[in-house]
Order: structure tokens, then C-alpha cells, then sequence
């Protein structure tokens, strides 16, 4: 059988590339993808945790369907920002988006 | 023999995904990005039907591959100016993403793999464990203890106001 640690590395894994692409991408929506590569790690973790320690109940399993949820709407809402910024500054490239700065 | 099956698709999935989602990050073109998460997306599936959560493999194939992917492939369509958008790299920042992540996938596969979790029986975790769609329909829609009406009523507000606000900010006035 598959050992609990095999999911959890393979999880970890898809997190960190997605730490590196947050850290390195200079296009939003790029970075948008990285934050949804963490997302998905974060609830493979969740569902594998409820499947492996706590067969007999459901919470990971919900937990996951929620926060998939809620990325869906999280991801419609930075979508349209992002869209907003272009048509202002015909650009998404973080390194010329400083205009909020002070 | 069946688990040993489930050892080799787990492999193959999990070989999947890590070179899916490095390459995600990584590609220069902003649409072979999205579909390289696509397929991570696609993957993850796999590893829910493995761990026989059915309706969350559907709901992550309908969601995320079927409603996320093609707002995402849209607003790179509308947002890349002309087709492909080659980012110069940023030597440093690069080598210090590498270091980020080396250093965080060492440390937390090392906590993982010291801790010992406090399995319940193997015999319980293999075989057939389907979960059946009338305890899923009911306890979404419960109000007792482990069930989740009340969350469940918070996201769909949630998901009126990400659709009111989505509106409002990408309007063309």
C-alpha cells in the first residue's frame, strides 16, 4: 500500500514550486498559477490527512471541497483586477506596476 | 496485486505532477504555463480517485480544470500582447527562489518523514471505501455536529459577492 508520506512529499513538493514561481514570476498572472499551485497542495494535504489518520469522518474531505471553492472565487475576483490593470496601464508586469506606491 | 497497481499509478501521478508543476512555473510562454497547470490539476484528480474520494476528484476536474483553466486561458489571451511574453531573467532573485524552495522541501520532507503519525489499521485505508453520495448530500446539508450547512451558506455568499465584485472592477465604463 501507498505509504501516508509519499502523498505529503509529493504535496510539499508542489508547494514549494509554487513558493519559487511567487518569488521568481514577474507576470500577475503567473503569479496568480503559483498561488494556485500552493492551493491544490494545501488540500491533497487536507483529504489525505482525513483518508489516513481519520477514515471514519469527512472534515478533510469538506475542507477541501471548500477551500476549492473558495479559490474558484478568489481566482474570478484577482482575475478581473488584473484585467482592470491592464486596460489602465496596457501592462501586468509587476515591475511597472508601482503607481499605489508612496 | 491491486495495491501494488495502485503503487505504480501513485508513481506515475507523482512523477506527473512534480515535472508538471515545475515546469508550470518556469515555461516562458504564459499559455504553456496554464496548461501545464492544467495538467497538474488533471493529476491531482488522480491522487483523489486513489484516495477514493470520488466527488472531490469531480468536483476538482469540473471546478478547477473546467471553470479556473479557462478564465485563466482568457485573461492570458487578453492581457499577452503579442503571443508570447519572454520574461528576462532576474539572476538573483532566481537563485534565491532555488534556495527558498531547496532549503523548504529539505526541511519539511525531513519533519515528515521523522514524525510518526498515528495511523489507524492498514486494512482500513486499502480497498473499497467509497463514500456514499447520501452521507456527502447530508452532511453538507445538515445542521448538527460534522455537518456543514452553515459553511456551506457562507460560501455561497461569498461566491455572490466574488461575482457582484467581478463585475464591477473588469466593467468597461
Amino acid at each position: 500500500m501507498i505509504q501516508m508520506e509519499h502523498y505529503l512529499i509529493v504535496s510539499t513538493i508542489m508547494f514549494f514550486v509554487g513558493i519559487y514561481g511567487f518569488v521568481t514570476r514577474k507576470n500577475l498572472l503567473a503569479v496568480l498559477i503559483s498561488i494556485e499551485l500552493i492551493l491544490n497542495s494545501v488540500e491533497i494535504n487536507f483529504s489525505v490527512f482525513n483518508r489516513y489518520l481519520y477514515p471514519e469522518h469527512l472534515e478533510g474531505m469538506f475542507f477541501s471541497l471548500f477551500g476549492i471553492a473558495i479559490s474558484a472565487a478568489e481566482t474570478a475576483v484577482a482575475i478581473a483586477i488584473i484585467i482592470n490593470v491592464y486596460r489602465r496601464m496596457q501592462n501586468i508586469d509587476v515591475r511597472h506596476i508601482d503607481k499605489m506606491k508612496f | 496485486m491491486g495495491s501494488v497497481a495502485n503503487l505504480i499509478v501513485f508513481y506515475i501521478l507523482g512523477a506527473f505532477i512534480t515535472v508538471s508543476s515545475i515546469l508550470a512555473v518556469t515555461s516562458k510562454r504564459m499559455l504553456r504555463a496554464a496548461t501545464y497547470l492544467l495538467f497538474v490539476l488533471i493529476g491531482t484528480a488522480g491522487l483523489y480517485l486513489l484516495l477514493n474520494y470520488h466527488f472531490l476528484a469531480a468536483v476538482q476536474l469540473s471546478v478547477y480544470a473546467g471553470g479556473i483553466l479557462i478564465l485563466f486561458i482568457f485573461a492570458i489571451l487578453l492581457t499577452t500582447p503579442k503571443g508570447d511574453h519572454v520574461e528576462p531573467g532576474d539572476k538573483r532573485r532566481i537563485a534565491t527562489g532555488i534556495v527558498t524552495a531547496l532549503a523548504g522541501v529539505i526541511i519539511t520532507t525531513l519533519v515528515t518523514l521523522k514524525h510518526h503519525f498515528l495511523y489507524v489499521q492498514p486494512a482500513a485505508i486499502v480497498g473499497d471505501h467509497e463514500i456514499n453520495m447520501k452521507i456527502i448530500g447530508s452532511a453538507l446539508m445538515g445542521t448538527e455536529k460534522y455537518q456543514y450547512l452553515l459553511p456551506f451558506e457562507a460560501l455561497s455568499i461569498l461566491l455572490l459577492a466574488s461575482v457582484i465584485g467581478g463585475i464591477l472592477i473588469a466593467r468597461k465604463r
